[in-house]
C-alpha cells in the first residue's frame, strides 16, 4: 500500500545510499595510506566497522527499536572509518575497539541514536582515547622508506592483536611521531622552520606520505561537492579560515611559523574539512551558521596545533563548535520567502 | 582569610541591597501571575476543578493551594502549559470528574417552563428566556460546563457533544513508522 | 526577452505527463447519477435551493452562495433531485457533506442562457454574474473568482495566468490551453478589464510548447486594441512547484508574496487558465460552471483528458480510461499534493484536475521513516526558504508556538522536501497536523476569552443586583421608620410614608444629612423606574387566547406540585424564592411596599 497522504512519491535516494557514497569517497584517501604506510589501517577499520556494527545492534537491541533499518543506514560504519582513520594503525586492537564502541554507545545511542548526537560520535571516540591512552596514540607507522625497518601485513597483524613484534625489533623502529606534532617539538629545541622542514619526514608541502593522504581525501572531498552530496560552505570556511589564520602567522614570522599549505596538507585538516565537519546531525543547518561553524573550527584548529598541548586540533575543534551549534542555528535562522525585502516586509509579518 | 570573609560579606551586602531595592522599585500590584494562569484556563467556569470558577482557580494555584492537574476541560495540553508556565513539571489529570468530550447544552423547548433556574446558573449568560417563557441556549456561546444541567426542575437540558465536520476537522499527527511492516 | 526571476529550491519529480496529453479532451459520458457537494469552494457552503422530487435543468442553480465569500453550485445537466443528504465527499477527511444526488433524464436541457458584452455592463455586475455562475479558481484553491476580481486599495499592475502546471502526471491545462486557447485569452481580458491591469503575463513551463505555441497564436490574434494593452505568453523553466501561485509570480514578476499577504497588494493577481476560460463563458454565454477539464492518467490503459460534469462519480470517470487490474486506490490531483480519495463512488468537484489510478509500481510503498538526520536538502528544496527540519522538529514535539516563530504558515505543502527527504519522514503531514492544531487553538483562545468576558460581565451583573436588592430593603425599612415616627409625631391627616417622602423631600427631618438625600435620590429613581415598569406591561403576555391561559395554567399547576414534592431540597427553596421575586416584581408597586 503506498503512502496515504501527499506526497505520493519520493526520490529514491535515501540515508543509506548518501552514507554509502560519503564511504566511497573515503576510498581515494585510503588506498594512497595503504600505499605509503601499509596496510594496518585496513585491519583497524575492519576491526572498527565490526566493532561498530556490533555495538550498534547491540545498543538498538537495548534501545528496543527496530535493528535492520538502521544496520543497513551505514551510518555506524561511517563513524566507524572516520575514527580508525584518525588513530595511528599500529594502535592495539582493544584501543580501536573501545573507542568505537564509546563513540557508537555513549555518544550516539544514548543521545538517542541516529540524528539526535549533539556530538561528533567519531571524534569523541577520538577524544576519549587520545585522553585516556595518550602514549598508544602516538605509535603512528613511519612512511614507506623513511624507517629503517617495514613490518609485514602478518608482522602488523601479530602486533596489533598480541602486541609482539618480531624478534629485535623496537616499536621505535617502525614508529614516530606525526610531522605536526615533530614539528612542535623540533621548534621547541631548534626553532627554525627551514630546518625542521629539511628533516627525512618532510615531503614537498607536509609530512612525507601523509601530505598524499591528504589529498586524496580532497580529491574524495571534491567528489562529494561535485554530486552536491555536501555544500561548499564548510570546507571553504573551514579551510579559508585555516590558510588565513595560519597565512597571517606565517608572514608575520616565517622562520616560527609554517606555510599554510603544511597546515591544509597535516594531520585530519582535509579529512576534516570534508568529511567529519560536515557531518550533518552535529553540524548547523543554515547557510550562514556552516560557515561560522566551520570558521570558528579552523580558527579553533590552529590554535590547538601551534599553542595548544595536543598534536591536532581537528577533533577539538569539531567538537567545541559542535557546542555551540542550536546557539549558531538559532541566530543565523534565514529570512523566508516573501519577507526579505522592504517591500514585503512594509505588508508582511506574521500570518 | 579575614579579607576573602569581608569581600564576601560586602557582596552579600551590596547584592542584598540591590535586591531589596529592585523590589520596592518594580514592585507590582496585584498578582499578575493569576492573570497569566487565567488566560490558560479554558473559561468553562464549569467548576469541575472544585473551585468557583476559573479565575478562583487560577487564584489557588498561584498561591500554591491547588495542583495544577484539576481542570478537565482544559485537557492535557492545559497543563503542559501551565506546567510551562509556572516552571513544574506536567503531572497527569488528577481531578475527580473524567474529563468529557466537548459538547454544548440543549434546552429541549417543548418542555421548558420557564423557571429561569437555568438562566442564573449559566455563567456566562447563554442562556435566553425570561421567566414562565420557554428558554434556549446560545449555542456559540455555551462554554459546556454542564451547571445548568442540575438545577433544572423538569430534566430537560441535556449535552450534546460537538461531532467534527468537515470544516472543523483536523489533521492527525503522523504515524511513525520506524520498522517496516514486512 | 523578458527577465525571469528564480526562486529558491524546487525539484524534479518524472513528470509523466506525455501518457495523456497525446489525445485531445473527449466529452465524458453521462454518468447514471451525480452527486454534486455543495460545498466545492472556500468560503460559506452554497445553501440547498431545490426540493427532493423536484425536476431540474441543466445549469439551474441547486446550491445557493451564502454569505459574501461564497459561490452558487448547478445542476450539471438535467434531471431530477433525488436526494439532498449527507454523501461521501471528495475530501482529505473522507467524511461527509451535504451533497445534491441527481438522476439524470438525459434530455441536457438547458436554462435560458445569456450571454453578455462585458464592456456594457458594470463590474459589480460582472462579479455577481460570476458569482452566480459558480465561478471558482480551478488550479485547486477553489477561491471564488468574483471575490479575486474585486478591486482592492492598490493598483494591479500584473494579471498572471497561471499555465504552468507543474504537478506530474496532471495535463488538464496543457490540453486546454491547446484546443481552447482563444476563449482563454478572451477571459484574460476579462479579468484585466475587470482589474484595471497594466499587463497580463501567461506563464507556460516550458514541457509544454504544443500549449505555448496555441496560446501564442491566440494572442497574436487579438484584433490589435489602441491601448496598446500588453499580453505576453512566457515559456518558464520546468521546476516543481512553479505553478504555485506564488512561485509564478515571483518567477514572472519577481514579486515575492509572504504568508498572509494578499498579492494585489503588491500589485499583481494570478489566475488559472481554466478560471480564465470559465469566466469567458460565464460571462459571454452564459454558461455556469458545471463542468471542467479531467485527466484520467496513472494505472489506466488509456489516459486521456475528459470533460467532466461535477457530481460524476469517480468510478464512472475512470472507467472510460480502462483501468488496469492491479489498480487499488485513487489520487484527486497531482502525487505531490493530491488526496487519496477515500472511496471510488465519490463526485468529482471542482478542484478535481486529475485522477490517478494508483498501483504498487507506480506509487510504491513508502519506506519506513528514519530520524531526521539534518542534511537540510529539504531546506535546499524548499521553495518558500523554510527550514523544514526545524518546523519538523518543533511540529512533532507539538511545540507550536515555535513553529510559528519559524514561519510555518508560510509552508505552501508542495511536498518537496517530504520528496528529497533520505530519511522519508513525511514532513508535510507534520505540518498539515501543525496548522490544523494551531487554528484550532486560536478558535478555542477565541471562545475562551469571549468566555471570561461574559462571565466577568455575569458576575458584575450579579453583584450589581445584589447591591441595588440590598438597597432597595435598606430604603424601604427606613421609610418605613420614618412613616412610623411620622405618624406617632404628626396630625393624622398627612399623606402615606411614601408620598411624604417622594414630594416633600426638603421638609423631611433627615435633609440635613448628605447620606439620607442620597438615599433619597436613589429612591426617587427605583420609584420612577418602577412606575415605568408599572406603565410598560410586558408584550407577551397580553391578549392571551383562552388555550394559552389554560396552558400556563397547566404549567403553574404542574410547576406547584414539583415545588410540593421538592420542597425540602435546596433546589426547590431557591426556586420559591426566585419565584417571590419575581412576583414582587411583576407586581405594581403600589401594592407591594409590605412584601
Amino acid at each position: 500500500m503506498s503512502a496515504f497522504f501527499s506526497p505520493f512519491i519520493s526520490k529514491p535516494e535515501g540515508v543509506s545510499l548518501i552514507m554509502l557514497k560519503v564511504l566511497l569517497a573515503l576510498i581515494p584517501g585510503i588506498a594512497l595510506y595503504v600505499w605509503f604506510f601499509g596496510s594496518a589501517i585496513l585491519i583497524s577499520i575492519t576491526l572498527a566497522s565490526l566493532t561498530a556494527l556490533g555495538t550498534e545492534a547491540l545498543m538498538l537491541k537495548l534501545r528496543n527499536r527496530p535493528i535492520s533499518p538502521f544496520l543497513k543506514d551505514n551510518s555506524a560504519l561511517l563513524t566507524a572509518w572516520l575514527l580508525a582513520l584518525s588513530i595511528p594503525p599500529l594502535a592495539p586492537w582493544w584501543l580501536v575497539v573501545v573507542g568505537t564502541a564509546f563513540a557508537i554507545s555513549i555518544s550516539k545511542h544514548l543521545y538517542g541514536g541516529l540524528g539526535n548526537n549533539p556530538f561528533n560520535p567519531a571524534m569523541i571516540g577520538y577524544a576519549v582515547l587520545i585522553i585516556s591512552f595518550p602514549l598508544q596514540m602516538t605509535h603512528w607507522i613511519t612512511p614507506h622508506g623513511l624507517g629503517q625497518v617495514e613490518l609485514g601485513f602478518f608482522d602488523q597483524l601479530d602486533y596489533i592483536f598480541r602486541g609482539i613484534l618480531p624478534d629485535g625489533l623496537k616499536l621505535d623502529a617502525v614508529t614516530m611521531a606525526t610531522p605536526l606534532d615533530t614539528l612542535k617539538t623540533q621548534l621547541h629545541m631548534y626553532g627554525n622552520i627551514n630546518e625542521i622542514m629539511n628533516l627525512p619526514i618532510y615531503g614537498h608541502l607536509a609530512g612525507q606520505g601523509s601530505e598524499w593522504v591528504a589529498t586524496g581525501f580532497l580529491l574524495g572531498g571534491l567528489y562529494l561537492l561535485a554530486t552536491r552530496l555536501i555544500s561548499w560552505h564548510i570546507p571553504v570556511a573551514y579551510l579559508g579560515t585555516l590558510f588565513i589564520t595560519a597565512g597571517l602567522f606565517h608572514l608575520a614570522d616565517p622562520a616560527h611559523y609554517v606555510t599554510p599549505l603544511f597546515h591544509w596538507f597535516s594531520g585530519a585538516a582535509m579529512i576534516g574539512a570534508f568529511f567529519i565537519l560536515t557531518d550533518p546531525v552535529s553540524g548547523p543547518t543554515t547557510h550562514k551558521g556552516k560557515l561560522i561553524f566551520a570558521a570558528g573550527a579552523g580558527f579553533i584548529t590552529y590554535l590547538i596545533r601551534v599553542f595548544g598541548g595536543f598534536p591536532d586540533g581537528m577533533a577539538f575543534a569539531t567538537l567545541l563548535m559542535n557546542i555551540c551549534v542550536p546557539l549558531i542555528d538559532a541566530y543565523t535562522q534565514p529570512k523566508v520567502f516573501g519577507k526579505k525585502g522592504r517591500l514585503s516586509d512594509k505588508n508582511g509579518g506574521q500570518a | 582569610m579575614l579579607s576573602a570573609l569581608l569581600v564576601m560579606l560586602e557582596i552579600a551586602v551590596v547584592l542584598g541591597a540591590v535586591l531589596g531595592f529592585a523590589a520596592i522599585k518594580f514592585r507590582v500590584e496585584g498578582n499578575p501571575m493569576v492573570d497569566k494562569i487565567d488566560a490558560i484556563l479554558p473559561q468553562t467556569q464549569c467548576g469541575q476543578c472544585g473551585f468557583p470558577g476559573c479565575k478562583p482557580y487560577a487564584t489557588a494555584i498561584a498561591n500554591g493551594e491547588a495542583d495544577i492537574n484539576l481542570c478537565p476541560p482544559g485537557g492535557e495540553e492545559g497543563i503542559h502549559k501551565l506546567a510551562d508556565l509556572l516552571g513544574r513539571d506536567f503531572v497527569p489529570y488528577g481531578g475527580d470528574i473524567a474529563p468529557k468530550p466537548k459538547s454544548v447544552a440543549f434546552i429541549d423547548e417543548n418542555d421548558c417552563i420557564g423557571c429561569t433556574l437555568c438562566t442564573q446558573a449559566c455563567p456566562v449568560d447563554a442562556i435566553v428566556g425570561a421567566a414562565k417563557q420557554m428558554h434556549t441556549i446560545i449555542a456559540a456561546e455555551c462554554t459546556g460546563c454542564e451547571l445548568c444541567v442540575a438545577p433544572c426542575p423538569v430534566d430537560i437540558i441535556s449535552m450534546i457533544p460537538i461531532e467534527e465536520t468537515l470544516t472543523t476537522w483536523k489533521w492527525k499527527y503522523p504515524i511513525y513508522a520506524l520498522s517496516p511492516v514486512k | 526577452m523578458r527577465q525571469l526571476f528564480k526562486f529558491h529550491g524546487g525539484v524534479h519529480p518524472p513528470t509523466h505527463k506525455e501518457q495523456s496529453s497525446q489525445s485531445p479532451i473527449a466529452q465524458a459520458v453521462l454518468p447514471s447519477r451525480l452527486v454534486v457537494p455543495l460545498y466545492q469552494h472556500i468560503g460559506n457552503r452554497a445553501k440547498p435551493a431545490v426540493e427532493v422530487g423536484q425536476r431540474v435543468r441543466k445549469g439551474q442553480i441547486i446550491g445557493m452562495p451564502e454569505g459574501s465569500l461564497s459561490s452558487a453550485v448547478h445542476a450539471p445537466t438535467s434531471g431530477t433531485v433525488a436526494a439532498i443528504d449527507m454523501q461521501q465527499v471528495a475530501h482529505a477527511s473522507g467524511m461527509d457533506d451535504l451533497c445534491v444526488t441527481l438522476i439524470p433524464d438525459g434530455q441536457e436541457e438547458w436554462i435560458k442562457r445569456e450571454g453578455m458584452d462585458y464592456l456594457s455592463i458594470n463590474k459589480a455586475d460582472i462579479r455577481f454574474v460570476l458569482r452566480m455562475a459558480g465561478v471558482v479558481g480551478l488550479g485547486g484553491a477553489t477561491f471564488p473568482s468574483d471575490q479575486k476580481l474585486r478591486p482592492g486599495k492598490h493598483k494591479i499592475k500584473t494579471v498572471v495566468l497561471n499555465g504552468a502546471e507543474c504537478e506530474p502526471y496532471i495535463t488538464c491545462d496543457d490540453l486546454l490551453m491547446r484546443e481552447r486557447a482563444e476563449e482563454i485569452i478572451q477571459g484574460a481580458e476579462i479579468i484585466r478589464y475587470m482589474l484595471d491591469a497594466e499587463e497580463v503575463l501567461i506563464g507556460i513551463e516550458d514541457n509544454k510548447p504544443e500549449a505555448i505555441a496555441a496560446m501564442r497564436l491566440a494572442v497574436n490574434a487579438r484584433p490589435r486594441s489602441a491601448s496598446a494593452d500588453r499580453m505576453e505568453v512566457i515559456a518558464v523553466p520546468t521546476l516543481y512547484p512553479g505553478g504555485g501561485a506564488k512561485q509564478l509570480i515571483r518567477v514572472l514578476t519577481g514579486i515575492e508574496v509572504a504568508a498572509g499577504v494578499r498579492s494585489t497588494d503588491l500589485g499583481a493577481q494570478c489566475f488559472n487558465v481554466g478560471t480564465a476560460y470559465s469566466i469567458y463563458r460565464a460571462i459571454a454565454h452564459g454558461e455556469p460552471l458545471i463542468s471542467r477539464i479531467v485527466t484520467v492518467t496513472g494505472n489506466v490503459a488509456q489516459a486521456r483528458n475528459f470533460e467532466v460534469l461535477f457530481g460524476t462519480p469517480a468510478h464512472e470517470l475512470v472507467s472510460q480510461a480502462a483501468p488496469l487490474p492491479d489498480t487499488n486506490g485513487y489520487l484527486m490531483g497531482g502525487p505531490m499534493m493530491g488526496i487519496r480519495l477515500p472511496s471510488e463512488q465519490v463526485g468529482i468537484i471542482k478542484a478535481t484536475n486529475c485522477i490517478i489510478a494508483m498501483s504498487d509500481v507506480l506509487f510504491p510503498p513508502a519506506p519506513p521513516a528514519l530520524p531526521c538526520i539534518r542534511c537540510t536538502r529539504c531546506a535546499e528544496a524548499c521553495p518558500a526558504e523554510l527550514q523544514p527540519q526545524e518546523l519538523y522538529w518543533f511540529a512533532k514535539a507539538k511545540n507550536f508556538d515555535k513553529a510559528r516563530k519559524y514561519n510555518l504558515f508560510d509552508c505552501i505543502e508542495c511536498g518537496a522536501c517530504s520528496y528529497v527527504c533520505p530519511s522519508h519522514i513525511p514532513l508535510v503531514q507534520y505540518y498539515r497536523f501543525a496548522k490544523s492544531e494551531i487554528w484550532d487553538q486560536e478558535s478555542n483562545q477565541k471562545a475562551a476569552d469571549a468566555a471570561r468576558v461574559r462571565h466577568e460581565y455575569h458576575e458584575f451583573r450579579e453583584e450589581r443586583e445584589k447591591r441595588e436588592k440590598a438597597e432597595k430593603l435598606a430604603e424601604r425599612d427606613r421609610a418605613a421608620q420614618a412613616a412610623k415616627a411620622q405618624k406617632a409625631a404628626a396630625p393624622p391627616t398627612l399623606p402615606p410614608a411614601g408620598e411624604v417622602a417622594n414630594v416633600s423631600p426638603c421638609a423631611a427631618p433627615a435633609d440635613a444629612d448628605p447620606e439620607n438625600t442620597m438615599q433619597l435620590k436613589i429612591q426617587r429613581a427605583i420609584e420612577q423606574a418602577k412606575l415605568q415598569a408599572a406603565t410598560t406591561t410586558p408584550k407577551n403576555t397580553e391578549q392571551l387566547t383562552p388555550e394559552q391561559r389554560a396552558q400556563i395554567a397547566a404549567i403553574e399547576a404542574r410547576r406547584a406540585h414539583i415545588h410540593e414534592l421538592a420542597s425540602t431540597s435546596v433546589e426547590a427553596s431557591s426556586a420559591m424564592l426566585v419565584e417571590a421575586n419575581t412576583e414582587v416584581k411583576s407586581q405594581p408597586p403600589t401594592q407591594s411596599p409590605q412584601e
